[in-house]
């Protein structure tokens, strides 16, 4: 791997800026993704940045199950990331539909729609596990040369 | 020749001291709401990383754009290190400024176009105001070349307190500070995040942080012109200038744009005229 990859590597891992899309979710998991923000855990620490916009976006934490409704936002959301980009499902409801995985109009969890890269579980993810799953899906752009490229 | 040599050799480094100047505004921000904060080196941590994205632009014109509003900033900044006429500084930097809101406005985006529209009445409430006080700077120094101050002995301060204030209010949009980011705030502050920079991804984004960076050091050599008959003033002023902008930027919510306009064209253009009418007479 020669110097420019390693720089470009390691810059992609210590600048993951965030998106976060709400599918569904009772808001449980929400607040705990806003308390990461907070002085306490401070994800700003990592060089973390909780950005609106997926064009400014590299890692997509969504919370909440998928339903009808919102199964093409998510997949515009996805689509208008640039890459390289992680997607990390957060608590019971992203990964399978939780509570909610019995109701008419639930597809399920998050990737049924989009691939995703890190799973968080909880009901709601604790702020240290969301946390540990940001830093994780930021492996995917630091190791070995070919990674990073297409996520 | 010389002066041409020792400016591009001195323009070479000033993307490292801009962004290590951003680098610590953003730690001492993250101090000032008791938190942790990022790495020095984050800033540019941030734009290798956009630089190395995939390239994603709605128009050609964004891209552009962004390439016009660094070689602005640069060539803004060149000239003014090597000692070349204000106004001339000036105009340039005008050009860098108000070429990322025609990018902008290029898109169809409704937040693009809210940010560009706000950034092009930005530049009108503040411009005008930046004009007088380098007017200021020029007829009390005796000449509008930027290194004229440094042959001074005494500091202009004294003589330019106005135009001194109202270079404050300057800084403050320059370095998109609140209250007066209304364009392309990087804190939720707002309801208009990076309202500006809304199409802008990637390289072109990477672009135009570091003419950030570059406006930022232009400005703070512009303060330093104010006490330049002493390095430690120099350094002094600045040094406070930064401070009280990131105290300010941290303890005030945003106006809106009408506040803009009246504060730049109310406050900021008399205290430059009256600052101004005083030195000539
Ligand atoms: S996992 Fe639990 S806390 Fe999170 S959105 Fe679902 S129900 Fe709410």
């Amino acid at each position: 791997m020669n110097i420019f990859k390693k720089i470009t590597n390691l810059a992609r891992r210590k600048s993951p800026w965030i998106l976060h899309y709400d599918c569904s979710s009772c808001n449980g998991c929400d607040i705990e993704i806003l308390a990461c923000l907070t002085p306490l855990y401070d994800v700003e620490r990592f060089g973390a940045v909780n950005v609106g916009n997926p064009l400014h976006a590299d890692v997509l934490l969504v919370t909440g199950s998928v339903n009808l409704r919102n199964a093409d936002v998510l997949k515009e959301l996805y689509r208008q990331m640039p890459d390289p980009k992680a997607v990390v499902a957060v608590g019971a409801c992203a990964l399978s539909g939780g509570v909610f995985h019995d109701a008419y109009n639930v597809l399920g969890g998050v990737d049924k729609i989009i691939p995703v890269d890190v799973y968080v579980p909880g009901c709601p993810a604790t702020p240290e596990s969301v946390l540990d799953g940001v830093i994780m899906a930021l492996d995917k752009f630091g190791h070995g040369s070919n990674q990073g490229e297409n996520a | 020749m010389t002066n041409l040599l020792i400016g591009l050799i001195v323009l070479c480094f000033t993307p490292f001291l801009g962004g290590l100047i951003q680098g610590m505004d953003r730690i001492l921000t993250a101090r000032v709401q008791r938190r942790v904060g990022p790495p020095l080196l984050q800033p540019f941590f941030d734009v290798i990383k956009l630089w190395a994205k995939e390239p994603l632009f709605t128009s050609a014109m964004t891209d552009f754009c962004a390439w016009g509003g660094l070689v602005g900033s640069a060539a803004a900044l060149g000239l003014f290190i090597t000692g070349q006429d204000l106004l001339l500084v000036f105009f340039t930097q005008a050009v860098g400024a108000g070429l990322p809101a025609v990018g902008a406005l290029a898109s169809p985006s409704p937040y693009s176009q809210t940010g560009g529209q706000r950034e092009l009445l930005q530049l009108a409430a503040y411009e005008p105001v930046l004009l007088l006080i380098l007017a200021c700077v020029g007829q009390a120094s005796g000449s509008f070349a930027s290194w004229a101050p440094l042959a001074l002995s005494e500091p202009l301060l004294p003589q330019l307190p106005l135009a001194f204030a109202a270079l404050l209010l300057v800084t403050g949009i320059k370095f998109r500070k609140s209250p007066f980011d209304t364009a392309a705030s990087a804190h939720a502050h707002q309801e208009l995040v990076r309202g500006m920079y809304t199409e802008y991804s990637g390289r072109s984004l990477a672009l135009l942080e570091v003419a950030h960076w570059l406006d930022t050091v232009l400005l703070l050599g512009i303060c330093a012109l104010f006490w330049a008959s002493n390095l430690w003033c120099m350094a002094l002023v600045v040094a406070l200038v930064w401070l009280g902008e990131i105290v300010l930027d941290n303890a005030s919510a945003r106006l809106t744009w009408p506040w803009l306009l009246a504060v730049f064209w109310g406050p900021g253009l008399i205290l430059t005229a009256v600052n101004l009418a005083w030195v000539v007479w």
